[in-house]
């Protein structure tokens, strides 16, 4: 189904690591309604992988008691996806974009979570709170949106 | 779906060979079976065959940049073979070439450091 509408998904799990394949793969699965391509949908499932990883590693520091929520939404050939922890928060979001900074170097973290979202997104919003927990907000527009907009 | 991790010891190369995702989740598959043959055995250069690998995300970029800072520090090589587009741009992106090589498949990785076929 390639139609231009609207549909949504939300999905909750446990700060397990395990889960971040289901994550992708629930992810990958529902956005792949739309005529979405390989390379796409290749670079959705990454985006996935490093939010939902820095939510069960920065977020929860990997306490399974913690819960990782994730929303998609489809519009008109756009996809917001929507990662959200109620974890520890980001205290200094314009460092932790910066490419190759990480917190965890011990942990052999790359720090290149947020760069690959920006390359991979069309937009990339943060909003945390210290002792709250943090929301990343992305979008892109697919090709094939693209092509019918112009 | 997990990770596959194939070693093989090839003179003074050590071949890994990823089959399935390279992601935090198994990242440390990867890390343990790898430092084992590090910490073991006399090798010098790495050479990473990801022909098989379907997914990788930036926890593949720092396991690999690990294991590279240990060869590094024998005065070793690595060299990735075999990267597919997607991996090939997170690559690029944390300035991975830099410092590992990279060629088309494992044959010609091996023969650039010497390895008899």
């Amino acid at each position: 189904m390639s139609k231009m509408g609207s549909n949504f998904m939300k999905v909750s799990f446990p700060a397990l690591s395990q889960n971040e394949s289901f994550a992708r793969v629930a992810v990958a699965s529902f956005v792949s309604q739309l005529d979405i391509t390989m390379d796409e949908l290749e670079e959705i499932k990454t985006v996935v992988s490093e939010a939902v990883t820095n939510a069960i590693i920065h977020g929860y520091d990997e306490n399974p008691e913690g819960v990782v929520h994730i929303s998609v939404r489809i519009e008109d050939g756009v996809i917001e996806l929507v990662v959200e922890d109620h974890g520890k928060g980001i205290e200094d979001v314009e460092q932790a974009m910066q490419p190759l900074y990480t917190t965890r170097p011990e942990l052999e973290r790359s720090g290149m979570g947020f760069t690959i979202m920006e390359n991979f997104m069309d937009s990339l919003e943060v909003a945390t709170s210290v002792g709250k927990g943090t929301t990343v907000r992305l979008t892109k527009r697919l090709s094939f949106a693209k092509a019918l907009h112009n | 779906m997990s990770l596959g991790v194939q070693m093989e010891t090839r003179q003074d190369v050590l071949v890994i060979r990823l089959q399935g995702e390279l992601d935090h989740h198994t990242a440390e598959d990867l890390r343990s079976q790898a430092d084992e043959v590090l910490r073991t055995s006399p090798v010098r250069h790495i050479v990473l065959n990801l022909a098989d690998l379907a997914f990788m995300d930036s926890s593949g970029i720092g396991v690999i940049l690990g294991r590279y800072k240990q060869i590094s520090a024998r005065a070793g090589e690595m060299y990735v073979c075999s990267v597919n587009p997607t991996i090939h741009r997170i690559m690029e992106m944390a300035g991975l070439f830099k410092v590992i090589k990279v060629r088309e498949n494992e044959a010609e990785a091996l023969q650039v450091l010497g390895v008899a076929s």
